[in-house]
């Protein structure tokens, strides 16, 4: 490929349009946010005048943007623990051992990938309600936005499909040592599964952070709110800054932001993969 | 000894359920039982405190004829169809700009992929104070160099769905580049340096080389993306709200506001029943497809 300057110019040209229209917004939001002035409704700024960090004090004391992020830690931190965790398990044994209905279970597990988590709102609502066999009530808790999420087919799929790659005689080595099925996960399988862990993570984490319909369906609590559904009782508010909501808004959009730019690497395989196998 | 045998062969035998039980337990819990009381709902009235009512096919003929529920199906069909179709097209044309494994390009498609990791919540908070309808919105400020007037975007019926697609596209686009960079990578290169041989030039080597070569990625995306798209909720919801009268209500909002504000839970789990059969054939339609590839 060889460059000709004449060229240069409409890439340059077009790099600066794509970063301008996908990246532009999120940079005039932090901008916005720690500015002084008093702006109007619907209108950003490419830079703060008159910064301040006052926005997001009033954002995060005045309209309890600290409460809201509680909750969204909370569930995300305990969600994607619990999912990496069952998802490791899962694809365990669905990777490595041969046993009767493993082609049912595979079947299974796919069916709720493609079952929309929209379709089952309603009855998931009732559910929660009254836990059949425990008989106990999730609505209005942190649990009853958690343990929806831990059960995901693409986290245990994409670890599974990883964990079949890994070389049987590594496994054997092990089990003539005396191994137990448990030791050889802990000690052999999962270390070797670092980087499918990291992806699995990165995934999980922003799949629970942006669960919106979940934490609605179980609490109508406004101090058991999410930072995403937080949202839009906020700006209910009208003697609210534009900019203040604005600041929430920047704090509602950083942490899968960071953990996506922190994560990368293991956000891109995993997306690769996700992608190619469907 | 002979009577640990069996045991240890049962264990043997009981240890992938070990590993699979919480997952399994999961799965029960929120996702199957959920379904199949959805399923056994969509034939009853539901009252509350016990007191459902078995009507048959009541339900699915109520929502097969209900008028609103068909318009809101029409224009998820509309809404689907036009972000599938814009955020293919214009990332496959931007996927051959950001090729390359160059420090700036990595700069470029890392800023560029910021929508794709936001929350649709968040977006839609972008996106309502860049749709400002006011002539000195972020949009309308655009709009204006070109030399046109303010529009209304989500205040504007006419208008509200055409918008909610173009924030839809704006968060689709950089996914689909990804994809399709991807795929551009795993091209042999010899190919092109042949097309070149024989002379051909840059539109007949994107059409003979770079589109067959994109083929099953281009087919991953606009099927899945299909069929996801169906189901679309929070994009609406958080943003429009299925308003301006009406104008953007789509499937799953109806269906929502039937279930939780008209409390016609029977309707509501006909609706969704109806929904996930209709996602499930598309589904199986391209499962079958792929095998046969």
């Amino acid at each position: 490929m060889t460059r000709h300057p004449a060229s240069l110019i409409p890439r340059v040209l077009l790099y600066g349009l794509l970063l301008i229209v996908f990246a532009g917004p999120f940079w005039a939001f932090l901008m916005t946010a720690f500015s002084g002035v008093t702006i109007a409704p619907g209108r950003l700024l490419w830079w703060p005048e008159q910064p301040t960090l006052e926005n997001f004090r009033y954002a995060w004391v005045e309209a309890k943007a600290w409460r809201y992020l509680l909750n969204s830690t909370i569930v995300v931190l305990v969600g994607t623990v619990l999912q990496l965790s069952v998802s490791a398990f899962a694809a365990y044994a669905l990777a490595r051992k041969r046993f009767r209905g493993l082609a049912l279970v595979s079947f299974l597990i796919l069916s709720t990938m493609m079952l929309p988590d929209e379709v089952i709102a309603i009855p998931l609502f009732i559910v929660l309600g009254k836990l059949p066999l425990l008989g106990v009530s999730l609505h209005d808790t942190h649990l009853g936005m958690i343990l929806p999420v831990v059960g995901w087919g693409f986290s245990i799929f994409m670890l599974s499909e990883f964990m079949r790659a890994i070389p049987a005689d590594l496994e054997e080595a092990a089990r003539v040592d005396g191994a137990s099925d448990w030791q050889i996960f802990w000690h052999v399988i999962l270390p070797l599964c670092r980087p499918a862990l990291g992806s699995a993570a990165v995934f999980g984490f922003i799949m629970i952070w942006d669960q919106y319909l979940l934490p609605l369906l179980v609490t109508n609590d406004e101090s058991l709110y999410t930072l995403p559904v937080a949202l839009a009782t906020v700006r209910a508010d009208e003697t609210m800054k534009p900019a203040v909501f604005i600041a929430i808004s920047v704090i509602a959009m950083l942490p899968s932001i960071l953990v996506y730019l922190g994560l990368q690497r293991s956000f891109n395989r995993g997306l690769l993969a996700g992608a190619v196998k469907g | 000894m002979t009577s640990r045998r069996p045991f240890a062969q049962l264990m043997t035998r009981l240890t992938p359920w070990f590993f699979l039980a919480p997952a399994l337990l999961a799965f029960t819990w929120f996702k199957f039982i959920p379904m199949a009381k959805g399923l056994v709902m969509s034939f009853h009235k539901v009252g509350f405190g016990g007191s459902d009512t078995f009507v048959g096919w009541h339900n699915f003929e109520r929502a097969l004829t209900d008028a609103a529920l068909r318009d809101a199906a029409g224009r998820t069909l509309l809404y689907v169809f036009f972000t599938v179709l814009l955020s293919a097209s214009i990332a496959l044309l931007l996927a051959q700009a950001l090729q390359g494994t160059a420090r700036h390009m990595r700069f470029i498609r890392t800023a560029m992929f910021l929508p794709a990791v936001t929350s649709a919540a968040v977006a839609a908070e972008i996106w309502r104070i860049l749709y400002a309808p006011t002539p000195d919105g972020v949009v309308n400020s655009l709009l204006g160099l070109l030399g046109m007037g303010p529009q209304g975007f989500w205040a504007d019926p006419s208008q509200a769905l055409a918008a909610l697609v173009g924030m839809h596209v704006w968060k689709h686009v950089p996914y689909d580049t990804v994809i399709f960079v991807a795929g551009l990578a795993g091209i042999n290169s010899e190919l092109y340096d042949a097309a070149a041989v024989d002379g051909a030039n840059a539109w007949q080597r994107f059409t003979a080389v770079t589109l067959p070569g994109l083929a099953p990625a281009i087919t991953v995306i606009c099927t899945l993306g299909f069929i996801r798209g169906f189901r679309v909720f929070t994009e609406v919801y958080a943003t429009t709200g299925g308003g301006p009268a009406g104008s953007t209500e789509v499937v799953m909002t109806q269906i929502y506001k039937q279930g939780f504000q008209e409390l016609d839970y029977g309707f509501a789990a006909a609706a969704s029943t109806l929904l996930f059969l209709f996602t499930a054939a598309l589904t199986a339609v391209y499962l079958a497809w792929r095998r046969k590839r």
